[in-house]
């Protein structure tokens, strides 16, 4: 590990000396967070008076008064819990809505927002605070430190944020920040941070991968670093993924070795929390040597365990097997190959595991970089951004939206309108039309996620266009428009276009995707790839063959009488035959049977075109004509 | 603005990766918002436009598919949206069997053989393309470009394929 030396102030010239105030890289963990600062392209973390860099990320509001952050704050967690926040990080930008996704796995008391969009509340040290206040304490701690350390003002921040975090889990950042008196400057994802210290403070080019475990979360992305330009290929994760997992495995282990030795133990969740402790214990001693043990006290009976790395390697395999899954599905949607990576980077604590190390390196045929420390790297490549934003440098970070945002159509589908991986800022636009005649108005509803079908994706907004002027169906154009704004913002727009009177709407998510759902989310749409796809063509076909029963109905209520009995009944037959068959589920039944219609409607078509001509003409003056043409 | 003049490329099929990354870093340098970060708020708004328009533009001629189907709506060509019906019979027929075969597919092995067939395909096809442009021939131009779409929408449907077998064999 090669850290950076903070020199002492006035030794070294500061690059914004004449500004008045330094503008620092931060990353917001959820269970850690670290502040840190870059001159002249050289990164550094700040440490505090015992030179530890990282800050626990926990809050205490303690009955005494006051407020503590940090290592203080964990040290009253037993003593007052219900005064005491941890990982509030997974709460950002959460709402009512979201409750029930956490409800069990949080140690305090949460309650809903005032409003519907609301983000939730936390009742701590009989006060309810928002995500955003607690998350502010820890942002001003970090900024203390931070002007201790630099003896100057800090005013502005890069804040890194996962790559998945949505739209109002960002929002959430930004507004914590501007609580603790910071700027921000920009958020970055922390795959990119992280590629970001590598690249420009290792010189690394080529294409590369940040492969990053924290303690819940999973996330892997492919870069490019060129000259310069990083550009973020692909990315992908599972937020429900990580060495919580390995510490759970090992815990359950002990507890089940006492219950075979006899020991009656009533499993509580205090029980829990000491085994998961020693687990945690357990797990690092065994990054370092072969063979552990440890003892395990609950209501003052003890037991002894001991662990041999290959057992516990046994025992974590599949959740590391899942990682490496999941890379390779990344490196797929980039169309590129393992052996093309010049080199992994780690990220997060459980890369410390000699497991995941040895997988990674089989991945991609090579070890993987661990020469910045993983557990500051995110931080020092948001210091690197704040100073190249802020300083002018020839830096060019070029990320991508995680998720595919879209719109719901007809039959319940999802029209995707932004893919995921698609580079940021950017702005789409998707025309749609109206299906029924005379339809005055049209129900937007903004979703995320990969699912073809709008169940199996997540809401992110509704709103209506209204006064859509009559018109026959499918002659109206609705164009719709996502901007994704570089912080990974998102606004949805609509205007229908034909009339020339615009009609706008802006819509901002308010809260939206959970963690856990993200996961599930994107878990999902690899394991219902194709049973999606079935169902989507399905669908389709069975709305395209919805719009021409209802067009044959019309025509055969307005023109049926140019038809003789036969061929009526013959049309009838054929109607009848698409009918059943769009109640099927066999999709090329239904191609088939539309095919057969179509066909057989073709005369009866012509000829209901030739009488709307001769009915126009007559009596008609050829300037009439003209003004008819010209309406259309 | 089309997308290559935005990129300030020649509007053709054929396209080195490395210029179009070239023109396309060299412009992001210029507009990418991160640039004007302590801009005004006029500025920042037409940096932005810009950068998105880039984006839009990069994303569009980056893929050889979605770079021919440009190019001929830009020839004018008319395409039907994706996802309508075929109204090529012959196509309709080929795409029926096709995927009848990837269905009754039972291992990686064929899978994957059915998946190399199309890839080869699409690469000729791709490779004809450039010919039917110098042409001219709009309607040939449009018959291969709907082919070729069903081809890639295969592919997909041959990955997720690949996935399911591996799944239910792991």
């Amino acid at each position: 590990m090669t850290l950076m030396e903070i020199h002492e102030p006035g030794e070294t010239p500061l690059p914004h000396a004449g500004e008045g105030s330094l503008a620092v890289g931060i990353d917001l963990g959820t269970t850690n967070s670290v502040v840190a600062i870059a001159r002249d392209g050289k990164p550094a973390a700040l440490h505090d008076e015992t030179g530890k860099a990282l800050v626990p990320s926990v809050v205490a509001y303690p009955a005494v008064g006051g407020v503590m952050v940090g290592d203080a704050a964990r040290l009253l967690m037993t003593r007052e819990p219900r005064n005491v926040v941890a990982s509030v990080k997974r709460l950002m930008g959460r709402g009512a809505a979201d409750l029930h996704a956490v409800a069990g796995v949080l140690p305090y008391e949460v309650e809903p927002g005032s409003g519907e969009t609301d983000m939730v509340k936390l009742r701590i040290g009989g006060k309810a605070r928002s995500p955003v206040e607690i998350s502010a304490e820890i942002l001003k701690a970090l900024r203390q430190r931070a002007e201790a350390a630099l003896e100057k003002p800090v005013e502005r921040a890069v804040i890194t944020v996962p790559a998945y975090f949505d739209d109002a889990a960002r929002t959430a950042t930004r507004d914590a920040a501007r609580v603790a008196g910071l700027e921000v400057l920009r958020l970055v994802n922390e795959p990119t941070a992280a590629a970001l210290a590598y690249g420009l403070d290792k010189g690394a080019e080529g294409l590369y991968a940040v492969y990053d475990l924290g303690g819940g979360t999973f996330d892997f992305s492919l870069l490019r670093l060129e000259k310069g330009v990083f550009q973020v290929l692909a990315t992908g994760g599972d937020t429900a993924l990580g060495g919580d997992d390995f510490d759970r495995a090992i815990a359950e282990r002990l507890l089940a070795e006492r219950k075979k030795d006899g020991l009656a133990d009533t499993v509580d969740e205090g029980a829990v929390k000491t085994a998961l402790a020693l687990g945690r214990q357990m797990k690092e001693q065994l990054s370092d040597r072969e063979q552990t043990s440890g003892r395990l006290e609950l209501l003052g009976v003890p037991s002894f365990h001991a662990l041999g790395r290959a057992d516990f390697e046994a025992m974590i395999a599949s959740y590391v097997a899942r990682t490496i899954d999941i890379a390779r599905h990344v490196l797929a949607d980039a169309g590129m190959k393992a052996g093309e990576i010049h080199g992994v980077v780690l990220v997060g604590g459980s890369t410390r595991v000699p497991l995941v190390r040895a997988k990674v390196a089989e991945l991609i045929g090579k070890p993987p970089l661990i020469d910045i420390d993983p557990d500051e790297v995110v931080a020092l490549g948001a210091a690197l951004q704040a100073e190249a934003l802020t300083g002018g440098s020839d830096t060019l970070l070029l990320d991508v939206t995680p998720l595919s945002l879209g719109l719901e159509t007809m039959g319940g589908l999802v029209e995707k309108i932004v893919p995921r991986n698609t580079p940021i800022p950017v702005q789409l636009a998707q025309e749609f039309t109206t299906y029924q005649d005379g339809q005055s108005a049209m129900a937007i509803h903004v979703v995320q996620g990969e699912r073809e079908m709008v169940t199996d994706c997540r809401s992110l907004a509704r709103f209506e266009l209204l006064g859509i002027p009559p018109m026959t169906a499918g002659a109206a154009r609705i164009r719709v428009t996502f901007a994704v704004d570089a912080d990974g913002l998102l606004t949805v727009s609509a205007e229908e276009r034909t009339t020339g009177v615009a009609q706008r709407i802006e819509v901002k998510p308010s809260y939206g995707l959970s963690h856990e759902d993200m996961a599930d989310m994107l878990y999902d749409s690899l394991e219902h790839a194709e049973d999606d796809m079935t169902r989507r063509l399905l669908t389709e076909a069975r709305v395209e063959a919805e719009r021409g029963l209802l067009a044959l109905d019309g025509a055969l209520a307005k023109d049926g009488g140019l038809l003789s009995a036969d061929e009526r009944a013959e049309l009838d037959a054929a109607r009848l035959r698409l009918q059943t068959a769009a109640n099927g589920e066999n999709r090329d039944e239904i191609t088939a049977a539309a095919e057969a219609l179509e066909t057989l409607s073709k005369p009866f078509a012509e000829r209901r075109m030739d009488r709307g001509i001769r009915e126009a003409l007559s009596g008609l003056s050829v300037a009439d004509l003209e003004g008819r043409v010209g309406r259309d | 603005m089309d997308h290559f003049a935005r990129l300030g490329l020649p509007a053709a099929l054929d396209l080195e990766p490395a210029s179009l990354d070239r023109a396309y870093f060299a412009l992001q340098r210029q507009w990418h918002p991160d640039r004007f970060v302590a801009k005004p708020a006029a500025e920042r708004a037409k940096a932005s436009a810009e950068a998105a328009a880039l984006n839009d533009a990069y994303r569009t001629l980056k893929d050889p598919l979605s770079r021919a189907v440009y190019l001929a709506e830009l020839s004018g060509v008319e395409l039907p949206g994706d996802g309508k019906t075929i109204d090529d019979p012959e196509l309709l027929m080929e795409a029926m069997e096709a995927r009848e075969e990837l269905h009754d597919a039972e291992s990686i092995q064929t899978v994957d053989a059915l998946a190399a067939k199309v890839r080869n395909d699409m690469k000729a096809s791709l490779d004809g393309l450039g010919s039917l442009f110098l042409a001219g021939d709009k309607p040939a131009i449009r018959k291969a470009l709907l082919r070729l779409r069903y081809l890639d929408k295969f592919a997909e449907e041959a990955r997720a394929r690949r996935m399911n077998i591996e799944r239910s064999t792991a």
